[in-house]
């Protein structure tokens, strides 16, 4: 079922198994029969964790979503409220339990808070005078979630906001506090490098919880050689730009949430000629993307370029495969052609990969040089690709953009014309304050003046500002780091920047390079980018110092605080594949983003938003 | 644990100091809820004596490495309700302990004290005999039920102790360094909910005035306190806190609502804004139902203009208001004189709203500009093609459209759309004017047979003063 997350460098099923075990050691404390109610929010991360088999082993018989009004009838002995600790849920649990009474007197109520128990929560339910009807009420610490082989994370979407806009930084607590359980399992990280304030925040955070354990020594041989922690403020631009893997795509088109994508039901129309129509899904589809899929493995990473090809070299070494079966003579040839059967039909069935493949394909077709049809999808697409691109190579940053322009004048949604003035910005070290002025204001009167404070938290997170000095220092960044590859190449690729068809992302430029050849060489661009950086050590008791073997590549960790995108992820297993890097990458953060989600996380009122 | 028997029993004898708890206590309706909760207790204990254990909230704590642990409930594990512990677990001290961290907060004991009982632990019932505590939870147990409990933790520790989810009583700090010490400690551990938790022990012990003073010089404890009192929405509070900060004129230093010059003059204009809305709303809605006016009886208003943005308010005037004289609200040049609208922006949002009711002479007036010498000719600050775009979308006519896409400057976008929207006097004129013999010859299949551009396309194909460069 997980065993995608045993095939890595590290195991991480050790961690969903012990993640699990708490999950099953709560359920058992409710002796019983059981109904669990849903936050509903947390049943994607939860579902990382265990599916509903695991809970009806343990007696839950029926699961609600949680709403207002009165809980729906069930002949247990147990309810259970699953919920983040938030207000709004207060009421409505005190609402299920107060209409509850009247009709049930035997039911048992439980709260379990994910990931943990709120006293402003504790006290609206007292104050509600529902607190004393609850039997248990715990908490479930769900720090880091195992998502994938080589990924762990928080699913904690506001911990950007919280630390940078909102001065709370809760939520580093937290990512101390998983970085910790997560030696315990693994062992002493001995090395640790980070840059930014956060990441300072929480090295510092790691060895005070270290010393407070004093006296006792983890004895397991460390897995991991290096932990790096990096904010994402030092890296403001990477999110921000289009990401232009097959992943990174899909996340970008169709949004993928707690690893599942939504797709919808036309996607799945067309399959078989000469069907009814009344087979037709009207649902949207949910699917899982991760290692599991074999085929989604192979291309996940590729840029989208190099997709197409991919998969048709795929589709025809299966079926070359397929015939093989009638060459088969021995009975020792067709037991091992027999072998390979499941894992052919599983790629032979039209799964998903392909379904995207129409999209990606009129994407990459689509000349670059001259649009066909004025106004198509793949065109906007392009012209806002070539505008990105544009600033990321620092042409004009310092005017007003005639492609912003039209777009505001057009009402495109509002988070694309953000994500491209903080891009703008990013690349300029600030807007000429001109500039600024003039943008806000076409915003404000085209979206409504309410979303100044959405400017503001921008503002105030950095992503879009005032040019405060004369110099700009993103070329310097830019030239040193080679952030820009003019001749990324998209089908073999050789550098990281073909993520972005031509962008190395930053953040793993600065990885890259602290591998080799290590950060003093850059210690420059280093001073011109936010926060300290810095390094620090763990001491290991003397029996565990790992003997390398020769040529044995050594472990990174890489904490992204504030958020990665899929892109970066892919690049840093790029890094990995490479033969002579000799370190590999296990990368982990407090949520999956991209430039859309992450932008929506800083708004203000983001609903008020015109479509 | 060290403190003495006659210590705690001075402490709790001497001490004038209530319990922390968030209400009243002298509230009668408060008595009479706890009252009927003891009762309730007793009940249950009647009814389900197999899950009694089940009853005590749990404090969780430590256990080995190797399971992450928040395992081991020490309160919970134990069956036997006669060896009950107290709430706070031991530390395991022979374990490697990752586990102290995992855990569970134990904050609601923080302020239940007397009023506590329920279902959960509160100080006092903690170390009661689990029967007495059940019979008569509301009861101050005696004094020397405490003697392991109260213990002298520095502030330092207890914040520790709170972070692990143990309980730690707050109440034993009461000079105004100690509590803000333990504040102080709060913060730099980051933990928001334990930050909280002092707070409202600060909130409940110090007068306003106090609090308020000492939050002014700690930012983000000021931050939590604001996010306390909004999520809690104490607006009495709040509204006292924000206003003493902006007489101390804090909100400078704290950023939080700040608005620089620039931006009061975009609240300015929100203002502005809405207050023109209402008069226009009321005005139009008048209008509407007198049923006079043509405009709204042709195209009757979809929805209140109220709280819309301003670009959607100029083409809302552009659209019901366009020929009105500058004068009033609801003049589009007005509005655009008023809040500065970009040429850009106010042209291209009267061109969509003129088109949308096919006024094409409104549309084909944005474009004249005279010369000096009275010659007219069309000048856009919009790219003819975006303009054709919008034209295009509003479904505007053939006719119109070649007009516009006859100005298109780049010859092979001109044609591209040309063939798009079948102008083919301009695809026919641009070929000719390319000298693209081959092109235009494809054209003629694409043509009427028979039709005027047939015949314009063999007149130009035979004419022989024409060079084609193919």
């Amino acid at each position: 079922m997980a065993a995608h997350l045993s095939y890595g460098r590290v195991n991480l099923n050790i961690l969903r198994e012990a993640a699990r075990k708490e999950l099953r050691e709560f359920l058992d404390k409710c002796a019983g029969s059981k109904a669990i109610v849903w936050d509903e929010y947390l049943t994607g991360p939860f579902g990382l964790i265990a599916q509903y088999s695991l809970l009806k082993e343990h007696e839950v018989e029926k699961m609600f979503t949680l709403k207002s009004g009165r809980l729906p009838s069930a002949d247990v002995k147990n309810i259970i409220f699953f919920v983040r600790p938030r207000l709004e849920l207060m009421d409505i649990i005190a609402e299920n339990v107060f209409s509850e009474d009247k009709h049930h007197s035997s039911r048992d109520f439980h709260i379990l808070f994910v990931p943990r128990r709120s006293m402003l929560c504790e006290q609206r339910l007292k104050e509600q005078g529902v607190l004393g009807s609850f039997i248990n009420i715990d908490e479930y610490i769900l720090d880091l979630i195992p998502y994938d082989g080589d990924l762990l994370s928080m699913e904690y979407e506001s911990a950007f906001r919280e630390c940078y806009l909102e001065n709370d930084q809760t939520s580093l607590y937290h990512t101390a506090k998983g970085l910790m359980t997560l030696q315990a399992l693994y062992g002493t990280i001995p090395q640790i490098y980070g840059k930014g304030d956060c990441a300072r925040h929480v090295a510092n955070m790691m060895l005070r919880m270290k010393r407070e354990f004093a006296g006792t020594q983890n004895q397991i041989l460390p897995v991991f050689d290096t932990l790096l922690l990096l904010d994402r403020n030092v890296d403001l631009l990477t999110p921000l730009a289009t990401q232009l893997t097959y992943e990174g795509l899909i996340d970008e088109i169709y949004g993928i949430n707690n690893g599942y994508v939504k797709l919808p039901p036309e996607k799945f129309a067309q399959k078989k000629q000469g069907e009814a129509s009344k087979d037709l899904p009207t649902e949207p589809k949910k699917l899982q993307l991760n290692s599991a899929e074999e085929l989604y493995a192979e291309i996940r990473d590729k840029n989208f370029n190099a997709v197409g090809a991919a998969l048709s070299k795929k589709a025809k070494i299966i079926s070359a495969a397929f015939e093989e079966r009638h060459n088969a003579k021995t009975v020792g040839e067709i037991k091992q052609f027999v072998s390979q059967l499941p894992h052919m039909q599983a790629a032979r069935t039209p799964c998903f990969p392909t379904l995207l493949k129409n999209e990606i394909q009129s994407l990459s077709n689509n000349s670059r040089q001259y649009p066909v049809s004025p106004v198509s999808a793949s065109e906007a697409f392009f012209d806002n690709l070539t505008v990105e691109q544009e600033f990321m190579t620092g042409v004009d940053t310092d005017k007003v953009n005639t492609y912003i322009e039209d777009c505001i004048a057009q009402k495109d949604p509002l988070i694309k014309i953000l994500r491209l003035v903080c891009m703008q910005s990013v690349c300029n070290n600030g807007l000429k304050q001109k500039v600024l002025d003039y943008y806000k204001r076409e915003i404000l009167q085209t979206y409504g003046y309410e979303h100044i404070l959405t400017l503001n938290n921008l503002e105030k997170g950095g992503l879009l500002k005032p040019q405060t000095s004369s110099r700009n220092n993103y070329p310097t960044i830019r030239k040193t780091l080679k952030l820009w590859m003019e001749d990324a190449n998209e089908q073999n690729p050789n550098d990281i920047s073909y993520v972005y068809s031509g962008y190395a992302p930053l953040s793993i430029r600065l990885t890259q390079v602290l591998a080799r050849p290590g950060w003093r060489s850059i210690e420059e661009v280093l001073k011109m980018l936010p926060g300290p950086h810095f390094e620090e050590r763990q001491q290991l008791p003397s029996g565990l110092h790992k003997k390398r073997q020769q040529g044995e590549n050594r472990t990174t960790l890489v904490f992204f605080l504030g958020g990665v995108t899929y892109a970066e992820i892919a690049a840093l297993r790029f890094l990995s594949q490479m033969e002579d890097s000799g370190m590999e990458y296990i990368i982990a953060t407090t949520k999956l983003v991209n430039g859309t989600t992450w932008i929506k996380s800083l708004m203000d009122r983001p609903e008020s938003q015109t479509p | 644990m060290t403190k003495s028997k006659a210590d705690e029993e001075d402490y709790w004898n001497s001490s004038k100091f209530k319990a922390f708890t968030f209400d009243d206590e002298d509230d009668e309706l408060i008595r009479l809820k706890e009252s009927r909760q003891a009762v309730n207790s007793i009940q249950r204990l009647v009814e389900e004596d197999d899950d009694e254990d089940d009853v005590e909230k749990v404090s969780w704590s430590g256990e080995p490495v190797g399971s992450i642990s928040w395992s081991v409930k020490e309160t919970a594990a134990s069956n036997q309700r006669t060896d009950r512990e107290p709430a706070f677990p031991k530390i395991p001290t022979d374990t490697p302990s990752l586990s102290k961290s995992q855990s569970g907060y134990s904050l609601s004991s923080l302020f239940k004290g007397e009023t506590g009982g329920r279902n959960f632990q509160s100080f006092t019932d903690t170390l009661s005999d689990s029967s007495i505590r059940l019979y008569a939870p509301e009861l101050r147990k005696p004094k020397s039920e405490y003697k392991d409990y109260v213990s002298d933790w520095s502030p330092e520790e207890t914040i520790q102790r709170l972070q692990q989810g143990k309980t730690a009583p707050l109440e034993k700090f009461r000079s105004l360094q100690d509590k803000l010490l333990l504040l102080d400690f709060a913060v730099s551990a980051h933990d928001g909910n334990v930050i909280t938790a002092v707070l409202i022990y600060l909130k409940r012990t110090l007068s306003k005035e106090v609090l308020f003073r000492e939050l002014e010089s700690r930012q983000t404890a000021l931050r939590h306190f604001i996010h306390y009192l909004t999520e809690t929405k104490d607006q009495r509070l709040l509204l006292e806190l924000l206003s003493l900060l902006v007489i101390h004129s804090y909100l400078f230093t704290v950023d939080f609502y700040f608005f620089t010059a620039k931006d009061s003059a975009h609240v300015q204009d929100h203002y502005t804004l809405l207050e023109r809305q209402i008069i226009i709303e009321a005005t139009d809605r008048q209008a509407e139902r007198g049923g006079k006016v043509e405009i709204f009886q042709k195209f009757p208003r979809r929805a209140s203009i109220l709280n819309m943005p301003l670009i959607t308010t100029l083409y809302y005037c552009c659209f019901y208001h366009y020929s009105e004289p500058e004068g009033t609200y609801s003049s589009p040049l007005n509005i655009r004189q008023a809040f500065k609208i970009s040429e850009k922006q106010y042209f291209v949002t009267a061109l969509a709203a003129r088109a949308k009711l096919k006024a094409w002479l409104d549309v084909d007036a944005l474009f004249t500009s005279r010369n000096w010498l009275g010659f007219t000719r069309k000048k856009s600050p919009l790219s003819f093609q975006r303009v054709v775009d919008v034209l295009q979308k509003n479904s505007a006519p053939t006719q119109v459209l070649q007009d516009y896409v006859g100005l298109v400057e780049d010859p092979d976008m001109r044609i591209s759309l040309a063939q798009k929207h079948k102008c083919h006097d301009i695809v026919i004129n641009t070929y000719r004017d390319m000298k693209d013999r081959q092109q235009l010859l494809g054209y003629r299949g694409k043509v009427g047979r028979g039709s005027a551009e047939e015949r314009k396309i063999d007149e130009l194909l035979n004419n022989q003063q024409i060079r084609w460069k193919n």
